[in-house]
């Protein structure tokens, strides 16, 4: 029992990491990794509202009427995402106004509905925890990977300092919305050409 | 009147949902691969997205606004969204067979796509009139199927060609939404 529930963690991280493996849940993805803070702070809230959706959708499975269960998720989701918006708000202020719209926007991210319908409705409270977590963490880590790409290249920082000092010129096109594009794309291919030995 | 027309190329070309603002991007990158079904997708979104403009403007001025509940957002409108896109369903069904038929999947896939709930929450944010947010939806609605049908021309084209293995599927996909992206770019400076 012990090694499935591992599994079901580390297949978020490597095998099944949500953004690359299974191109879902795009959007956010491309919009706020411009810097490495802010991709890992999207990847965090992320991860706290797959974590907590997984948990109640596993634990209300059997009272969850299936006819309307979309709907049922939908509203859990939303309740955390809402939880999640109001806290970053109080605490974070700065990363809420940097994230913008897409705080609200992680409601309709089809990584935490698709894991809510394929994996928490039909598994125990402990694996569908560890299934969130390890999704959770695969995205955060890919966004900061992302994250640090895009920011490195796009304006030559590192988590805000300077790593080239000043004679470097930024290629700013990578912090723009083509260069978004451009290096989820490369990134993918890179994970290929790893994946394929 | 003449804001109005600027809002319209604003939404269109300048701000496009897909390529400027990154909303929608798994329908964006799933239906592209043959043009009929990113016509299908692209009408199917046109259609809800305009409706869905205006409903949650409605939603939020006349019950959020009104009895302080704007904390509900979120919860709200996906919900409005959700039975919207349930009830233009059973609409189409009884009313348009035909065009019932031709939406097919596309239809009940709308209330995952974030370009949808994303208009809502930047027409909620920037506070717009009843009349802005009719035109801002519909004009947002007009530029993610313009840029949905380009982008599934351009890709059939890629389709003839060979492309190196590791870069195959949605990574090429990616890099060329990122060229389509580049051209919609140079619309910055018009509005």
């Amino acid at each position: 029992m012990a090694k499935s529930i591992s599994q079901e963690f580390v297949k978020g991280l490597w095998a099944e990491v949500p953004p690359f493996r299974l191109v879902l849940g795009l959007c956010p993805v491309l919009a706020v990794t411009k810097t490495v803070e802010n991709g890992l702070g999207m990847g965090v809230a992320t991860l706290f509202v797959l974590v907590c959706s997984n948990l109640l959708v596993s634990a209300m499975r059997n009272v969850i009427p299936s006819k309307v269960r979309i709907a049922c998720f939908i509203i859990i989701i939303a309740t955390f995402v809402t939880i999640v918006e109001i806290l970053m708000q109080a605490l974070y202020y700065p990363l809420y106004l940097a994230l913008g719209i897409f705080t609200p926007l992680i409601v309709v991210n089809c990584i935490i509905l698709g894991r809510a319908e394929a994996f928490a409705a039909k598994n125990g409270l402990i694996a569908s925890f560890a299934d969130g977590l390890g999704m959770g963490i695969g995205f955060t880590l890919s966004l900061g990977v992302l994250g640090a790409v895009r920011e490195v290249l796009g304006s030559g920082t590192f988590w805000g300092t300077s790593i080239f000092g000043p004679s470097f010129q930024p290629f700013t096109f990578m912090i723009e919305a083509p260069g978004a594009f451009v290096a989820l794309g490369l990134m993918l291919c890179v994970m290929n050409l790893v994946g394929q030995k | 009147m003449g804001d109005l027309i600027l809002l319209v190329i604003s939404c269109i070309l300048v701000n496009n949902i897909i390529l400027a603002q990154y909303l929608g991007n798994c329908p964006f990158l799933g239906t592209s691969k043959k043009m009929e079904t990113a016509i299908g997708m692209a009408m199917a979104v046109v259609f809800v997205l305009a409706l869905a403009g205006v409903i949650t403007w409605v939603t939020e001025t006349l019950v959020l606004k009104r009895f302080g509940l704007e904390y509900l957002r979120t919860v709200s409108f996906i919900l409005v969204i959700a039975s919207l896109v349930q009830f233009v369903e059973m609409f189409l069904k009884k009313v348009v067979p035909a065009l019932y038929v031709g939406l097919g999947i596309f239809l009940p896939l709308i209330t995952t796509n974030c370009a949808v709930f994303g208009v809502a929450i930047i027409i909620s944010n920037n506070e717009y009139t009843f009349l802005q947010a009719l035109v801002s939806s519909t004009a947002y609605a007009v530029g993610f199927g313009l840029a949905l049908i380009l982008f599934a021309g351009v890709r059939e084209r890629i389709d003839l060609g060979r492309v190196p293995k590791p870069l195959q599927d949605a990574s090429i996909g990616l890099v060329t939404a990122g060229v389509l992206s580049l051209a919609f770019f140079a619309f910055k400076g018009m509005v």
